[in-house]
C-alpha cells in the first residue's frame, strides 16, 4: 500500500506531424518568399519541359507569347526588344490607355478578380485547418443567385440594386459552404468529400435552373439555354476601356478590398484568433475555451462568402448572364487552390499569385494566344498542369529543404577539400 | 427548472432520433414511396415517390451507422422496391414508355455503375491501409480512363489499353508515393494536386492526339462476357431474367467481383497484407519488427493507383467506348466515401459501391420516365449520387475507425 503510484511513464510522443496549416503558419513567420519563388519556377521549368518533349516547340517563345497575351508589360513605360541592337533595342512605350496591350491587361484583371477572392476563400479556410476545395460549387451558387437578383430588382437605383444582388450571393456562397461546415462541425464529415459533392450538387442544379425549359431559362431564346440578362441597373461601372468592350470593372476594387478584410479579419479580430487557434492545434484551442465547433462552421461559412461574391462580381461585372456550358465549365474555384496555396494563405501573397495565374489564364486564351504559336486548348490544360506541380511542390517544403541542406553540405565538403589541399 | 426542462427536451430528441426510430421511419417512408403511386393517392410524377424514397434510404443509412444495420438495410431495401415498384406502378399505366425501366435492365446496369467504383475503393484500401490518404484516386481513375483508351487506339488491342492505363495511374499514384512518404508532405493536399495534374495531362494529351474529333469510334472495347446458358434456366422467365441482368456483363464486371475476395485474402490472410495494415496501424512497430514501412507504403499506393486506373479504364473502353475530359466525374471521391462507408474492407466498400452505383443507374434512368416533353427536371436525378454520397459520409465517420497511422508521414530513426 506504501508503494507510491508509479507516474505513468511519459506518454510516448506521438510523431507529431504538423498540419496544414501550422506548416503554412510557420512559413508566415519565417516571411518565406523564396520557397514560393522557386515553387513557381519549377512548375514552369516543368511546364517547359513539358511543351518541347509533346510538341517540339519553343519554350520561351511560348511563354513569351503568353506574358505578350496577358498584357502585363502595359505596366512597364518602356519595353525591351532583347533581339534587336542597341538603338531600337529600348523603345518608349508610356502608358497608353487605349492600345492592345492595355485591353489585355484588363482582361487579365477581370479574371484576377475572381481568383483573388476564390484564394481567399480556401485561404481563410485553411487557416482554420480546413481545406475547402467546394470553391468552384459556391462560386457557381454565387454567380445563381447573382443573376436572378439582377434580372428581379430592376426598377431599384444602381448602387442599391447592385448590393443587394451582392449580399444575396454572398450569402448563398457561406450558406453553400456552410453545409459542409456543420457537417464537419457536427459528425465529423470530411470537408474535402462534402463539398467536391456539393460542387457536383451546384452543377447539376445551376445545369437544371439554366438549362433547357429550365426554371431560370430566358423564355424569348427557346432555343438557347441561357437565362434573361440582367438588368441595367445591376451591372458594375467600368473604369478602365469600353464598357462594350469589356472594360475593367469596380469588381476590382472590391476584391482588392477583401483582401483587407480579410487581413483584418484574421489578425485583429477575436473570431480571427480563434479561427488561428482552431488551425494551429485544435485540440489545444479545445482546451483554452474555443469551440472548434463553431469555429469550424464558421470558417466555412465565411470563407463560402468569398466564393460567391466571386460568382457574383463576375456575373455583375462582365457576364450579365449564365449559360448551361458556362455552368457546367467553371473552374475559378479550383484555380483558387492552386493561388491560396502559392500565395501562402496571406493577402499580400494572394493578390501576387491571382495576378500569376490570371496573367496565365488570359495569356492562353483562344482570344489572345497564336495559334500559330501554340495552340490554345493545349495551353489552357498546360495552366492546368502548372496549377498541379504547384500544388504538388507547395505541399513538399521539404523537397526545398533538402535542396537547401544539400547545397550547404557541398559547400563544407568543398571548404573540406579546399583545406586539405 | 429550465435546467429540468432542457434535459428532457434533450431525452426526448434523443429518443426520437434514436437509430431504431429513424430505421422504422425510413422503412415507413420506403412504403409510402410505393403507396403514392396506387389509388388513394394516385400521384403521377416521378419526383414524388423518388424523393420520398432517397429520403428513406438516408434515414437507413443513418439507421446503419447508429449501430441498427438490420432495420437500416431493410429500410433501404424497402426504399429502392418502393422506387422501382413505383416507377414500375406507373410505367404500367402510362403504357408509352416501352422497356426503359425493367428490373433487369437496371441490375446490369447498377453493376456497370458500381465497377468503375469498386476498383477505386479497393485500390484506395491498399493505400490507406497502409496509411497513406489517397484523395487522388480521382485523378487516378481518369489517367486510367485516357490512356486506357489511347493504349488502346495505339496497340489496336483492349489488353494493351488495359495495361497501360493501369501503368499509367501506377504512374501517378507512384508520384504521391514519393511526395507524401519521402517527402512527407500533407497527404491530401498532394492528392488534390495528383487531380489537377491527371486532369492537366489527361486533358492536354486529349487535346494534342484527338482535338474536336473525339476518340475514334472504332476503339477497341473490353469484350462482354456472353451468359447465353443462363436463358436455358428453369422455370419459364427466371432464365431470361438472369441473361439480361448478368448474362451480358462486361469482363471486368466480373474482374470487379474477382477483385473482391482475392484482395480480402490478401489483406486479411497473408503475410504481405499483415504487413500492410501494420505499417498504417503502428509503423514504429513495424520498423522495429524489421518490416520496410517506406517499401511497403510505396507498393500499396503504387498498387492502389494500378487498381483505381483500371476503373477508369472499364469507364473508357468498357462501358463509355470513348474519352471525354473530366469524364470521372467525382466518381473518385464516391468511391472514397464507399471506402469509407465500408469500414476499410473490401466486401463493406463494394455494398456501398453498389448502394451508389444503383443511384447512378437510377440517375442515367430516370430521365426516359413518363414526363410532359418540356420537363427540365430529370436533370435533377443527376445530382443523386452525389446526395446519397453526402449523406453517408456525414452518416457514418466517427462510426467507422480508420487505420489508426492515417495520413501521417513516417520518419525513420
Amino acid at each position: 500500500m506504501s508503494e507510491k503510484a508509479v507516474p505513468p511513464p511519459p506518454a510516448s510522443a506521438p510523431e507529431t506531424v504538423p498540419s496544414v496549416a501550422a506548416r503554412l503558419a510557420l512559413y508566415q513567420r519565417a516571411g518565406g518568399v523564396i520557397t514560393p519563388l522557386l515553387t513557381a519556377l519549377i512548375a514552369f521549368l516543368i511546364g517547359g519541359l513539358v511543351i518541347i518533349a509533346t510538341t517540339g516547340k519553343n519554350p520561351v517563345s511560348t511563354y513569351k507569347a503568353i506574358f505578350r497575351g496577358s498584357g502585363l508589360s502595359w505596366l512597364s513605360p518602356v519595353s525591351i526588344h532583347w533581339d534587336q541592337f542597341y538603338p531600337n533595342k529600348v523603345e518608349w512605350t508610356g502608358w497608353d490607355p487605349t492600345n492592345l496591350t492595355a485591353l489585355n491587361l484588363q482582361q487579365t484583371l477581370i479574371i484576377v478578380t475572381p481568383l483573388i477572392l476564390t484564394g481567399l476563400a480556401v485561404a481563410f479556410a485553411f487557416r482554420c485547418g480546413l481545406f475547402n476545395i467546394g470553391g468552384n460549387g459556391q462560386y457557381t451558387v454565387g454567380a445563381i443567385v447573382a443573376v436572378q437578383f439582377g434580372i428581379w430588382f430592376s426598377g431599384l437605383p444602381g448602387p442599391l440594386h447592385v448590393i443587394i444582388a451582392m449580399v444575396a450571393a454572398t450569402l448563398a456562397g457561406a450558406a453553400w459552404a456552410g453545409i459542409a461546415g456543420f457537417l464537419k462541425a457536427t459528425t465529423g464529415a470530411h470537408e474535402v468529400i462534402t463539398t467536391i459533392m456539393l460542387n457536383w450538387i451546384a452543377l447539376w442544379i445551376g445545369s437544371y435552373l439554366v438549362g433547357f425549359n429550365g426554371p431560370m431559362q430566358d423564355p424569348r431564346q427557346i432555343s438557347a439555354p441561357v437565362t434573361r440578362p440582367i438588368a441595367e441597373s445591376a451591372h458594375l461601372h467600368v473604369f478602365w476601356g469600353n464598357p462594350l468592350l469589356q472594360g475593367l470593372h469596380i469588381g476590382f476594387f472590391i476584391a482588392l478590398a477583401a483582401l483587407v478584410v480579410y487581413w483584418i479579419l484574421l489578425n485583429r479580430t477575436t473570431l480571427g484568433y480563434e479561427v488561428r487557434a482552431v488551425g494551429f492545434n485544435a485540440e489545444a484551442a479545445r482546451y483554452g475555451g474555443i469551440s472548434v465547433r463553431r469555429n469550424y462552421f464558421l470558417a466555412m461559412a465565411i470563407s463560402g462568402a468569398f466564393a460567391g461574391l466571386a460568382g457574383s462580381i463576375d456575373l455583375l461585372g462582365w457576364q450579365f448572364n449564365l449559360d448551361l456550358t458556362t455552368v457546367q465549365s467553371i473552374q475559378i474555384g479550383f484555380i483558387g487552390i492552386a493561388v491560396a496555396l502559392l500565395g501562402r494563405n496571406s493577402a499580400v501573397g494572394i493578390l501576387c499569385s491571382a495576378l500569376l495565374f490570371g496573367a496565365l489564364l488570359n495569356g492562353t486564351s483562344s482570344r489572345n494566344l497564336d495559334p500559330a504559336v501554340f495552340r490554345p486548348e493545349l495551353a489552357g490544360n498546360l495552366t492546368r498542369i502548372i496549377q498541379g506541380l504547384v500544388v504538388l511542390f507547395v505541399g513538399a517544403d521539404l523537397l526545398i529543404l533538402y535542396l537547401w541542406q544539400a547545397r550547404k553540405k557541398l559547400w563544407l565538403r568543398q571548404g573540406k577539400r579546399a583545406e586539405q589541399a | 427548472m429550465s435546467v429540468r426542462v432542457e434535459r428532457l427536451q434533450r431525452a426526448a430528441w434523443a429518443r426520437a432520433t434514436a437509430p431504431r426510430a429513424i430505421g422504422l421511419l425510413g422503412i415507413g417512408l420506403g412504403v409510402l414511396a410505393l403507396w403514392l403511386v396506387l389509388p388513394p393517392f394516385g400521384v403521377r410524377t416521378a419526383p414524388a415517390p423518388v424523393a420520398v424514397g432517397i429520403l428513406a434510404a438516408a434515414a437507413g443509412i443513418w439507421a446503419i451507422s447508429r449501430g441498427e444495420a438490420r432495420l437500416g438495410g431493410a429500410a433501404i431495401v424497402i426504399a429502392v422496391v418502393g422506387i422501382v415498384g413505383a416507377l414500375l406502378a406507373m410505367r404500367a399505366s402510362s403504357s408509352n414508355l416501352e422497356g426503359v425501366f425493367v428490373w433487369s435492365a437496371l441490375i446490369a446496369a447498377t453493376f456497370r455503375w458500381a465497377t468503375p467504383l469498386t476498383f477505386a475503393a479497393i485500390g484506395g484500401m491498399f493505400s490507406e491501409r497502409s496509411g497513406v490518404v489517397n484523395i487522388g484516386l480521382e485523378g487516378m481513375m481518369l489517367m486510367g480512363a485516357f490512356f486506357g483508351a489511347y493504349g488502346a487506339d495505339l496497340t489496336s488491342s483492349w489488353v494493351g489499353g488495359l495495361l497501360i492505363g493501369a501503368l499509367a495511374g501506377a504512374l501517378l499514384a507512384f508520384v504521391h508515393a514519393i511526395f507524401s512518404i519521402h517527402l512527407r508532405a500533407d497527404q491530401i493536399v498532394t492528392g488534390t494536386a495528383i487531380n489537377f495534374l491527371a486532369l492537366g495531362i489527361t486533358g492536354y494529351l486529349y487535346n494534342q492526339h484527338y482535338g474536336n474529333r473525339g476518340t475514334p469510334n472504332d476503339l477497341p472495347a473490353v469484350p462482354d462476357v456472353n451468359l447465353k446458358f443462363l436463358t436455358h434456366i428453369p422455370p419459364h422467365g427466371l432464365g431470361q431474367f438472369l441473361y439480361d441482368s448478368i448474362g451480358q456483363l462486361n469482363l471486368m464486371v466480373w474482374l470487379s467481383l474477382l477483385l473482391l475476395p482475392v484482395s480480402y485474402v490478401v489483406m486479411f490472410k497473408t503475410p504481405m497484407g499483415l504487413r500492410i495494415r501494420s505499417v498504417g496501424e503502428h509503423p514504429k512497430a513495424a520498423d522495429t519488427l524489421g518490416i520496410s514501412v517506406y517499401g511497403t507504403r510505396y507498393a500499396a499506393v503504387t498498387v492502389s493507383g494500378a487498381l483505381a486506373a483500371l476503373g477508369g479504364v472499364f469507364l473508357s473502353i468498357g462501358f463509355l467506348n470513348s474519352f471525354t475530359e473530366n469524364m470521372t466525374a467525382g466518381r473518385g471521391f464516391i468511391a472514397l466515401a464507399a471506402l469509407i462507408f465500408g469500414g476499410w474492407r473490401p466486401f463493406g466498400a463494394f455494398y456501398a459501391c453498389v448502394l451508389f452505383g444503383f443511384s447512378s443507374a437510377l440517375a442515367q434512368r430516370l430521365p426516359d420516365l413518363p414526363a410532359p416533353e418540356s420537363a427540365a427536371w430529370p436533370v435533377l436525378f443527376q445530382t443523386l449520387p452525389y446526395i446519397l454520397t453526402l449523406v453517408a459520409v456525414a452518416g457514418v465517420i466517427g462510426r467507422s475507425i480508420p487505420p489508426a497511422a492515417i495520413g501521417r508521414p513516417y520518419v525513420k530513426q
